[in-house]
C-alpha cells in the first residue's frame, strides 16, 4: 500500500457525512521551483469534524492551509470547498467563494493601526454595511465575549499578552460566523495553561458555530485535545489519518519518530 | 549574474503589474472614500511643515547666492526671476518629492513590510479584502493628488523666503524683484512643475508599496526594504526629472499651442 492509498482508505469509511473540503494532487513550489513544499497532497474533510494535521515544522502544514482559504494558489491540482473548486476562481471569485470561511493565524494577525474593538468589527465593517453601528457593537462585545475576554475593546493589540492576541484574532473571525475555520499553532508560543484555553476555546467555537475546523500544529497534546481525526503531515503529504483514538495505534516509523522527538523535546523543555 | 539580473527583471515586471492592476482597480472599484481621505491628510496635510521649511529655506539660500554672486556684475535685478523659475521648475518638485520620500514613502514602506512579515496582509486576504484596493489604492490616490499642491506649496514658499531675503535683507527694491515675475513665468513652467510633481508623486507612493508588500525576513526585513525604497525613490527620481525636463522643453512648442487655444482662446 502506498503512502497515497492510506488516507484515501481511511476517508471512504465515512461515507454518512459529507464532503466539505476536497483537496486533490496539491503540488506547491517556492523560489522558482527550487523548494517544493506539496507534493501531490490528497485530503478530504467532513462537515462538522475537527481535522488536526500534525507535522514538524516547515513540512508545509500552513502553506495547506493558505492554499484551502485561498491566499495562495496551488502550481498543480485542485482544491473543492463547498463544491466549487476555489483553486480555478480569480480572485474576486475565489473572494466570494472564501467568505464562509476564517482563519486564525500563527501569531495572530491583528491589525496594529487598529484597537480590538476595530478588529474585531473588521469584517462586518468591509461586508455588511447595511449593519447600524449600534449592531456592530453588540456583536463585537457578544464575539468577546464568546472568547471569555471583556473590556477590552479600547486597547490595543499591542497591550494585549500573547493568549490574549490569539483569542482576539478568534473573536474577530468568530464574528462573522464563518462554517470553516482553519487553525494555524493556536497553541505554538504559549504557556501549557494558555495553551489548554485555547484548545478549550476552539471546542467551545465548534460548539457554538458549528464550524468545520482544521488545525494545523506540531502540539500532540493540543491534537488529542481538540481532533476528531488526526492527520499525519511528512514530505508535502499526508502519511497517516485516522480516528483520534486509532491514531495513536498507528504502527509508522515516521510517525513513531514524530512522537519521540516530541517527547524528547517536552522532556528537554521540563528538565530547563 | 544573470540570476540577478533575471531577478531585476521579475521584480520590474512585478511593479509595472501591481500599478496596472491598481490604475484597474482605482477606476473600477474605486476604495472606500475614508481611506483616502486619511491618506490625503498624512500624505498632504501632514507633509506641510516639513515642505514648507524645505521650500522656504531653499528660496532664500537661492536668493542669498543669486544676489551676492550676481549684485557686482550689475545683474541683481534677476535675483526674483533665478529664485522664482529654479523653484517652480526645478527645486520645488524635486525637493518636495525627496521631503515626500523621506517622511511618507519610508512610512508607506515600512508599515506595509510590517504587515506583510507580521501576515496582516493575509488577514485581510483570508477575510475576502483584496490588499491592492484597501491599502494600495488610498494610498496610490493620495499621493497622485497632494504631491502636485505639495509642489505648488513648496514652490510658493520658496518664492516668499527668496522675496524676504532679497528684499528685506539685501534692500532690493520690491518691484524690482516682483514685476518680471508675470512676463518671464510662463503657464509652462508652473504645468512642467505640475507635472513632474504628479509623477514623482506616483513613483514615490508605488515604489514604497511595492517594497513593503514584497518585504521578507522579519524585522531586519523591513528596515532593508525600507532603506532600499527610499534609495531607490531618490535614484528614480531624480533620472526621471532629468527625463522630464528633456521630453518637457522638446514638446514645448506643443504645450504652449495647446495652452494658447484651449486656455487663452
Amino acid at each position: 500500500m502506498t503512502d497515497q492509498e492510506k488516507p484515501k482508505k481511511s476517508l471512504n469509511l465515512e461515507t454518512a457525512v459529507s464532503r466539505l473540503i476536497i483537496v486533490r494532487d496539491l503540488w506547491k513550489a517556492y523560489d522558482n521551483g527550487k523548494v517544493q513544499v506539496l507534493m501531490g497532497l490528497d485530503l478530504d474533510i467532513f462537515e462538522g469534524e475537527t481535522l488536526v494535521i500534525l507535522g514538524r515544522s516547515g513540512v508545509g502544514k500552513s502553506v495547506l492551509l493558505r492554499q484551502i482559504i485561498g491566499i495562495e494558489t496551488p502550481d498543480k491540482g485542485f482544491i473543492e470547498v463547498d463544491g466549487k473548486r476555489i483553486s480555478d476562481l480569480s480572485m474576486y471569485q475565489r473572494f466570494n467563494a472564501t467568505r464562509s470561511m476564517g482563519m486564525l493565524f500563527q501569531g495572530a494577525a491583528l491589525f496594529d493601526s487598529m484597537d480590538v474593538g476595530e478588529n474585531v468589527a473588521f469584517y462586518l465593517r468591509q461586508h455588511h454595511r447595511e449593519l447600524s453601528e449600534k449592531e456592530i457593537q453588540r456583536r463585537v462585545v457578544e464575539a468577546l465575549n464568546m472568547v471569555d475576554l471583556k473590556n477590552v475593546e479600547r486597547k490595543m493589540p499591542s497591550d494585549l499578552s500573547g493568549g490574549m492576541r490569539k483569542r482576539v484574532a478568534l473573536a474577530r473571525v468568530a464574528i462573522y460566523l464563518p462554517k470553516i475555520l482553519l487553525y494555524d499553532e493556536p497553541t505554538t508560543g504559549l504557556d501549557p495553561i494558555t495553551a489548554m484555553q485555547i484548545n478549550g476555546l476552539i471546542n467551545k467555537t465548534k460548539k457554538e458555530l458549528k464550524t468545520t475546523s482544521i488545525v494545523v500544529t506540531h502540539d500532540i497534546r493540543s491534537a488529542m485535545e481538540v481532533g476528531d481525526r488526526i492527520a499525519f503531515h511528512d514530505k508535502g503529504k499526508i502519511v497517516q489519518i485516522a480516528p483520534k483514538d486509532e491514531f495513536f495505534q498507528i504502527e509508522d516509523p515516521r510517525l513513531q519518530a514524530f512522537f519521540e522527538n516530541a517527547i524528547l523535546t517536552h522532556k528537554s523543555l521540563g528538565a530547563r | 549574474m544573470n540570476s540577478k539580473l533575471a531577478r531585476a527583471f521579475e521584480s520590474l515586471g512585478a511593479y509595472i503589474q501591481m500599478i496596472l492592476k491598481v490604475i484597474w482597480i482605482t477606476i473600477r472599484r474605486p476604495p472606500q472614500f475614508s481611506l483616502v481621505r486619511d491618506q490625503m491628510y498624512e500624505v498632504g496635510v501632514m507633509s506641510l511643515p516639513v515642505v514648507a521649511i524645505t521650500g522656504f529655506s531653499t528660496g532664500m539660500v537661492l536668493a542669498a547666492q543669486s544676489f551676492f554672486q550676481l549684485s557686482d556684475k550689475g545683474l541683481a535685478s534677476a535675483t526674483g526671476l533665478m529664485v522664482s523659475k529654479a523653484m517652480i521648475v526645478e527645486l520645488g518638485p524635486v525637493l518636495t518629492a525627496f521631503m515626500v520620500t523621506g517622511r511618507v514613502g519610508a512610512s508607506m514602506c515600512a508599515e506595509l513590510g510590517t504587515m506583510r512579515v507580521t501576515e496582516q496582509i493575509d488577514a485581510l486576504r483570508s477575510m475576502a479584502v483584496d490588499p491592492l484596493r484597501y491599502l494600495i489604492a488610498p494610498r496610490f490616490i493620495a499621493g497622485t493628488a497632494m504631491l502636485p499642491i505639495l509642489t505648488i506649496f513648496s514652490s510658493i514658499m520658496g518664492i516668499i523666503g527668496g522675496y524676504m531675503i532679497a528684499v528685506d535683507y539685501y534692500g532690493m527694491a520690491s518691484n524690482a524683484f516682483l514685476d518680471p515675475l508675470p512676463i518671464h513665468i510662463t503657464v509652462f513652467d508652473c504645468i512642467s512643475g505640475v507635472v513632474k510633481g504628479l509623477v514623482f508623486g506616483i513613483i514615490i507612493v508605488t515604489i514604497s508599496c511595492f517594497r513593503g508588500m514584497t518585504t521578507k525576513g522579519g524585522a531586519a526585513g523591513v528596515g532593508r526594504a525600507t532603506t532600499n525604497s527610499v534609495v531607490i525613490c531618490y535614484s528614480v527620481i531624480l533620472i526621471i526629472n532629468f527625463l522630464l525636463t528633456l521630453a518637457l522643453n522638446s514638446s514645448y512648442d506643443y504645450i504652449n499651442e495647446f495652452i494658447s487655444r484651449w486656455f487663452w482662446a
